[in-house]
């Protein structure tokens, strides 16, 4: 690897941090499978999530909220049903007890909404100066219901790739609130727990792979499943949900609303009809604006997307994470 | 302004077919990054037909950027730097700031030159001030700010440069071959329309000042071919929405007061006489140049970077060797590739064939 220490760019969750997982940690702990989420024995999934987001409170959320969501959502996309949730708080010394109690109190009530119970976890602080407020770790336990069986492996030329609603909200609302640019009105981190949406996906659609779009944004998913099934995919601009400020925001930064982090998105594979899906999806508070985005087909090598004005370019794999522009 | 109207299908499509019925050869210079930019997310040269060709030209201030103001920034002891973004991974001759940053040197990105004065409050800040004069006046408001606020601990690296010395030297070079030039939107919002009319008057070549989404690129591109066709080089404003002749005095006002013409080095490209703006006698407090005895040279790029070529319009991205194998956005070897409005990311990102 170049440079030999690790930068910002490496929790992108892009390519450099793909880099160096396969570099450092798959080759020490032989790992099987990249996904966050893993199935072990008796239909038994895990998964576990670090929180280190800043501000701590955005609107539409709080890292408390998030750490649930995250983990909640990484158990989900193997199709599990989320049980239950361990997690650790890393305290900076100095911090008010009273936003411990209501980052906590979010922790709670997103689990009740999930319907998932906090069954153990840990308390570190340590010095002023080393972990920015307060980060968390959250581990999570599901069970998968007999049948499902999700993988990348299952994607067919053909399939249609769907999505649960708008991209780049997050990442926009973080951005908003961490560089005090006073939109008017703020927007919304998109944070929620999407294991009832997935469930009713199961029900109602033929789902070969579902994935949550964090970091690196739809984009990076993309790639990853190209790379991995070998398989062409042509996404629809035109068909991408995108809000008009969170559209607004990234061009005036430069930045990409498909590489941009979600945290209540999820990007499906699906086969068949898709009607009854997303009629079923839509009646689902996190569904609303489901939408067919693309396909997979031979008539392209990796990822590509049709331009709303008709122009063919590819959608590659970045490495790091967008930089803002000067002008 | 609903910018939807410039990107409606319906209109596109006829811009193009009016521009597929040119059928002559034509090579037209983009020279602003982010029409590069934009010609790439929006897939435009996949909907032009071969004969006509776009180049990139110097337009994006990153990438002309001289190396040397990286290296003396590595060298600034208990300072904050204070950097817009495409500054972070632009790599001088001893690695880059995002690198230095990870060993501990204090860079912070802003998004307003303003926001730098802000970080002087608390420590001594640099702000390195870069780019064309779309950014200018924002960064001579701020100097301005400090002085009058008598703000000691800030001061301001500048790298400042100006569009039109820079098509003088493109139009004067007998190697480059332009039938006209796409003219960048921003800056002809500050500088105003009639800042190009040197171009026609002594150079015989035209161009369209225009705007960045699809339509007015392609607008620009159709009224180019007319004037080719009717061999009638002037300068037109595609852009009427927001630039006007003369274009904006009160911060042609400010930028004259703070800041003087001087030669300028453009990375990859040279020295271009008065291309580039420095901070006056007046404000000479406010200069981190003179404030850390910084001095700024031109140095030869050692790597086998052509991002001079690029720059100039001699080659495209793909032609140089390092492209895409050695020279990636995560490990560039030149700037072009750098800049989120580089030529060489844009064809990373939006025109590599895979």
């Amino acid at each position: 690897m170049k440079n030999e220490i690790i930068r910002i760019g490496h929790g992108s969750g892009a390519g450099l941090t793909n880099e160096l997982i396969k570099e450092v940690f798959v080759k020490n702990f032989k790992l099987q499978s990249l996904e966050d989420g893993v199935e072990i024995e008796n239909r038994t999934v895990v998964s576990t999530d670090a929180h280190v987001v800043n501000p701590l409170f955005f609107p539409g959320g709080d890292i408390g909220k998030l750490a649930i969501s995250g983990t909640v959502n990484d158990v989900s996309m193997k199709g599990a049903i989320p049980k239950y949730i361990l997690i650790t708080y890393i305290i900076e010394e100095g911090f008010e007890i009273s936003e411990l109690k209501k980052i906590t109190n979010s922790v709670q009530k997103e689990a009740e909404k999930a319907n998932v119970k906090i069954i153990a976890g840990d308390t570190k602080v340590v010095e002023k100066g080393k972990a920015d407020g307060l980060y968390l770790t959250t581990t999570g336990i599901g069970y998968l219901p007999k049948g499902v069986n999700l993988n990348s492996k299952k994607i067919k030329n053909g399939n249609k790739i769907l999505i649960n609603g708008t991209l780049g909200d997050h990442t926009i609302s973080i951005i908003n609130a961490r560089e005090k640019m006073e939109l008017s009105p703020a927007p919304k981190s998109d944070c929620a727990s999407l294991n009832e949406l997935v469930q009713v996906m199961l029900k109602n659609g033929n789902i070969k792979f579902l994935r949550d779009i964090t970091r690196g944004g739809l984009a990076t998913i993309l790639n990853e499943v190209a790379n991995d099934t070998q398989l062409g995919i042509i996404i629809d601009e035109e068909n991408i949900p995108i809000k008009e400020n969170v559209n607004a925001v990234s061009e005036l930064l430069g930045l990409d609303p498909l590489y941009l982090a979600n945290e209540g998105k999820l990007v499906s594979f699906i086969d068949g009809d898709e009607n009854k899906l997303i009629e079923e999806m839509k009646k689902n508070e996190f569904g609303k604006d489901s939408a067919i985005i693309g396909k997979v087909t031979d008539e392209v090598k990796g990822v590509y997307i049709r331009t709303s004005i008709g122009g063919l370019r590819p959608l590659i794999m970045q490495d790091s994470d967008p930089l803002p522009r000067i002008c | 302004m609903n910018t939807k109207n410039f990107r409606n299908p319906q209109l596109i499509n006829n811009l193009v077919e009016k521009i597929k019925q040119y059928k002559e050869p034509i090579s037209l210079m983009e020279v602003c990054g982010s029409h590069t930019m934009a010609i790439g997310k929006w897939g435009i040269r996949n909907l032009l037909p071969n004969n006509i060709k776009l180049i990139s030209g110097p337009g994006c201030p990153v990438c002309v950027t001289p190396m040397s103001i990286i290296d003396a920034l590595l060298d600034l002891k208990d300072v904050t730097i204070a950097i817009f973004g495409d500054l972070m991974r632009v790599p001088g001759e001893n690695g880059s700031l995002e690198l230095a940053k990870a060993k501990g040197l204090d860079v912070k990105i802003v998004y307003s030159p303003i926001d730098a004065l802000k970080l002087a409050e608390k420590k001594e800040t640099v702000f390195v001030g870069i780019g064309f004069e779309t950014t200018i006046p924002g960064i001579a408001y701020t100097i301005k700010q400090a002085y009058e606020k008598n703000i000691k601990n800030f001061s301001v690296l500048t790298s400042l440069k100006t569009v039109p010395p820079a098509l003088k030297l493109l139009s004067s070079d007998e190697d480059i071959n332009l039938d006209g030039y796409i003219l960048p939107g921003h800056v002809s919002v500050i500088i105003g329309k009639d800042a190009y009319n040197f171009l026609p008057k002594d150079y015989n070549i035209g161009g369209v000042v225009t705007g960045f989404e699809p339509a007015d690129i392609l607008s620009a591109i159709a009224r180019m071919i007319q004037q080719v066709k009717n061999n009638d080089p002037k300068i037109e404003n595609e852009y009427s929405r927001i630039v006007t002749n003369k274009g904006n005095i009160t911060a042609q006002k400010i930028i004259n007061e703070v800041l003087e013409p001087t030669d300028g080095i453009f990375r990859g490209i040279g020295i271009i006489p008065d291309s580039e703006l420095k901070i006056r006698e007046k404000y000479s407090a406010f200069d981190a140049e003179k404030k850390y005895n910084i001095k700024i040279e031109y140095k030869e790029d050692k790597s086998g970077c052509r991002c001079g070529d690029v720059l100039k319009g001699n080659i495209i991205p793909p032609t140089c060797p390092l492209f895409g194998e050695i020279c990636t956005p995560s490990n560039p070897i030149g700037p072009c590739m750098v800049s989120s409005e580089g030529s060489c990311s844009a064809y990373y990102k939006y025109e590599r064939i895979m």
